[in-house]
């Protein structure tokens, strides 16, 4: 179920996904679930804290205790900036000292409406020239795309390592670390 | 509420300041805008425990600050380009406590002596203002020494033939060399040239408290989980454990009071917007070459070169793809660099001579490679090619570079001023940079590149490329009016240091010419760049300033017990 998308939404955004990273063997924008990464990012603000900043300083998968699954709280700044980001300055005053902001929110939700519900059905030709019209909406999927896929998986995405093995990234190694032959060896 | 001094920003300027004027025996109170995740200030035995090798959080969500979207700057190449090219983020060094040591990978070299005269060396430069700083090496040489000890500085003082002198040796040996970086130093001593570890604040051996660095890899950009790194946290350690320091962070230094003669004290917004005053007689602003002069600006304290002679560092990136896997992820990122580009040789004269300038000179160059896999991901192309790129690598597992930090000579035009319509979230005025480089590092860039291909390909690369930071349109680092801004997190000049208060902004020890009890403890008192990063200079200059200002003497007590 998602947190912030409707299922229409997620239904749309999971067809784009594989469109912009198509599934492979051992990969892919889906397979890492991506779009549960972007509908974290979305819904940040229905948990507490919000799930911005994940927290530290080790995950668990190399040793230590797992700590980035506890979010950190956000300074008063901070909270300002990502609700700005994703939630847009909504005619708030203290949001707007630069002129309105339109949040990532809005521009899903409207972006994935523009390239039509019934996108997850049409042909692939047709998805890509659906895309080709959106090309800032796609833009910005893409940079989530790509941070959902090679992300920690705390965030949502980069499903049990997924985009990180299909990369050859060892992902955050801490403590562990690197024994200096491994630094210095081919 | 009073201090002795009020010292602005907790970064490697400021907390310098805040040891030596505790140690002095004064009280002190740092503000920092940003958060605090590196210090319990009730503790200071505690260190901090968020910090991860997280790239979402750290290189994509803003973590360090500050965040562009509600403490934006503006950039502009010139005047003819109207108020501004864009809105956002400019050469941010980070907003949180410890400043630019927290993200930084650690390389601190020192100037050499000829960085300090560069007018009386090599001469004058046609639209710059190339000068002679009003101290010299020599002068600087024991506070080098002192805050190579303070945080921990791993190298091997005799590898660098064309290093300055110094009084001893490192504090610790260099850490273990990155198998790219083994290939590099090769490739490079048969060419001629005098690659050597880099000096390096991070620890190769338990060092003052702190563990050894394991490696991890996630230097630049990431605060250290484990504490190796020495970034400011020992100064800011030592200045809270005298108990006359306090730390503020999130909390914004928007005015400095003065009583039309001498500093009185700092107005600060604290975290929920209400403001207070601090009283303190004397004033340390150490918020960087950007916000220090933003800083006195939105004070009033002006002064006609206040925010010119803006330098950062001309980055030429030369890069090679090679058939194997150079796992530049295991390491401190750089662990070698070589010098040679900053001599003005032969070589160098010639070229310099064809463009019809007197002289040239690049930078140190820094042999290493990348572990930032979602910003790799980023710059390949969406579609069915995308995860066959990312398994095959050729910017990351199979990518090794030669950065150099080329020397930006100071000019006039160059400048930090208050930008007329955009504001932070405080609704103050942001920083405006307008910044164009010097036909002097463009031509810089385009020599020294030649020898940075030479040894990509001496080494092996299946195929090399060179792009700049700034980067003018058609260059392969040109992605749109962004890529005119440097990239460099190396920003210096703006408050220029002199003995003439008609030609400076402070004196050769930062104190403000304009009015009293006000230092600069940060690189805006640089008077050139020089071709090396600005840290370790400007933590000797910090603490230079502050025993002047407390009338202390810290190089007589003993420095690390």
């Amino acid at each position: 179920m998602p947190v912030w998308l409707t299922d229409v939404e997620y239904h749309t955004l999971s067809a784009v996904c594989d469109r912009l990273i198509p599934e492979t063997d051992d990969s892919g924008a889906c397979r890492a679930g991506v779009p549960d990464y972007v509908d974290g990012l979305l819904g940040a603000f229905q948990y507490d804290p919000p799930r911005v900043f994940a927290g530290g300083p080790f995950s668990g998968r190399h040793g230590g205790e797992p700590g980035f699954g506890a979010f950190l709280a956000l300074g008063p700044l901070q909270e300002l900036a990502w609700r700005m980001r994703i939630e847009g300055s909504a005619g708030l005053p203290e949001r707007e000292f630069n002129g309105p902001v339109v949040g990532w929110q809005e521009r899903y939700r409207r972006g994935l409406e523009a390239l039509g519900a019934d996108f997850a059905s049409v042909d692939a030709d047709e998805q890509d020239r659906r895309l080709e019209r959106e090309p800032e909406f796609v833009a910005l999927i893409y940079e989530h795309c790509c941070e959902g896929m090679y992300g920690a998986p705390e965030y949502g995405g980069n499903r049990g390592g997924v985009g990180w093995r299909a990369a050859g990234f060892p992902g955050d190694v801490q403590p562990r670390g690197w024994s200096d032959e491994e630094v210095m060896g081919p | 509420m009073t201090a002795d001094a009020v010292v602005v920003g907790s970064g490697p300027g400021g907390a310098s300041a805040a040891e030596v004027l505790t140690r002095a025996g004064w009280t002190v109170t740092i503000v920092e805008r940003g958060s605090n995740y590196l210090v319990d200030p009730s503790d200071p035995t505690q260190r901090g425990r968020d910090f991860s090798n997280d790239e979402i959080k750290s290189v994509h969500r803003h973590f360090l600050g500050p965040d562009p979207l509600v403490e934006p700057r503006t950039f502009r190449s010139s005047e003819t380009d109207g108020e501004r090219l864009f809105s956002g983020e400019v050469n941010s060094v980070p907003a949180t406590v410890g400043g630019g040591g927290v993200h930084a990978d650690g390389k601190v070299p020192r100037f050499r002596q000829d960085d300090f005269a560069l007018r009386s060396a090599y001469g004058p430069v046609e639209g710059t203002e190339v000068a002679d700083w009003p101290i010299d090496y020599a002068e600087l040489e024991p506070w080098y020494a002192r805050a190579e000890r303070l945080v921990g500085v791993a190298g091997d003082g005799s590898a660098n033939p064309l290093a300055a002198w110094r009084s001893g040796p490192y504090p610790m040996p260099p850490g273990p060399a990155m198998y790219g970086a083994t290939r590099s130093c090769q490739a490079s001593a048969r060419l001629g040239l005098h690659p050597y570890p880099a000096p390096t604040a991070a620890n190769s051996v338990e060092y003052d408290g702190r563990p050894a660095c394991n490696n991890c890899g996630f230097c630049a950009f990431f605060g250290c989980p484990i504490h190796a790194k020495g970034d400011p946290l020992a100064l800011l350690q030592r200045a809270l454990s005298s108990g006359r320091a306090e730390l503020l962070s999130d909390t914004f230094a928007c005015r400095i009071v003065t009583d039309g003669r001498r500093a009185t004290g700092v107005e600060v917004v604290a975290a929920d917007g209400s403001r207070r005053t601090i009283g303190a007689g004397a004033v340390v602003l150490a918020a960087g070459a950007v916000e220090t002069p933003r800083l006195l600006m939105l004070s009033g304290l002006e002064h006609p070169l206040l925010g010119r002679f803006l330098m950062t560092h001309f980055q030429t990136i030369a890069f090679g793809t090679f058939a194997e896997d150079l796992h530049a992820e295991r390491g401190r990122a750089v662990t070698h660099v070589h010098d040679d580009a900053v001599l003005v040789d032969a070589d160098a004269r010639r070229a310099a001579a064809r463009a019809g300038l007197p002289w040239i000179r690049g930078g140190m160059v820094e042999h290493g490679g990348t572990s930032l896999v979602v910003s790799e991901a980023k710059r390949y192309p969406r579609g069915p090619h995308h995860t066959k790129l990312m398994a095959s690598s050729p910017m990351r597992r199979r990518l090794w570079a030669l950065t150099m930090q080329g020397e930006d000579l100071p000019q006039y035009t160059n400048r930090v001023d208050l930008d007329p319509a955009v504001r932070d979230a405080r609704g103050l005025p942001v920083a405006r940079i307008t910044y164009r480089p010097h036909r002097h590092e463009l031509v810089a860039s385009e020599h020294h590149r030649k020898t940075l291909v030479r040894v990509l390909k001496e080494m092996g690369a299946t195929f090399t490329g060179v792009a700049t930071s700034p980067a003018a349109p058609g260059d392969l680092g040109w992605e749109g009016p962004r890529s005119a801004a440097p990239d460099s997190h190396h920003v210096m000049g703006t408050t220029r240091m002199g003995t003439d208060p008609k030609r400076s902004v402070v004196d050769a020890y930062g104190r403000l010419h304009a009015v009293e009890g006000v230092v600069v403890a940060d690189s805006s008192v640089f008077v050139t760049s020089a071709g090396y990063g600005p840290t370790l200079t400007l933590m000797a200059l910090a603490a230079r300033a502050a025993a002047a200002l407390s009338g202390s003497d810290p190089l007589q007590l003993r420095a690390v017990e």
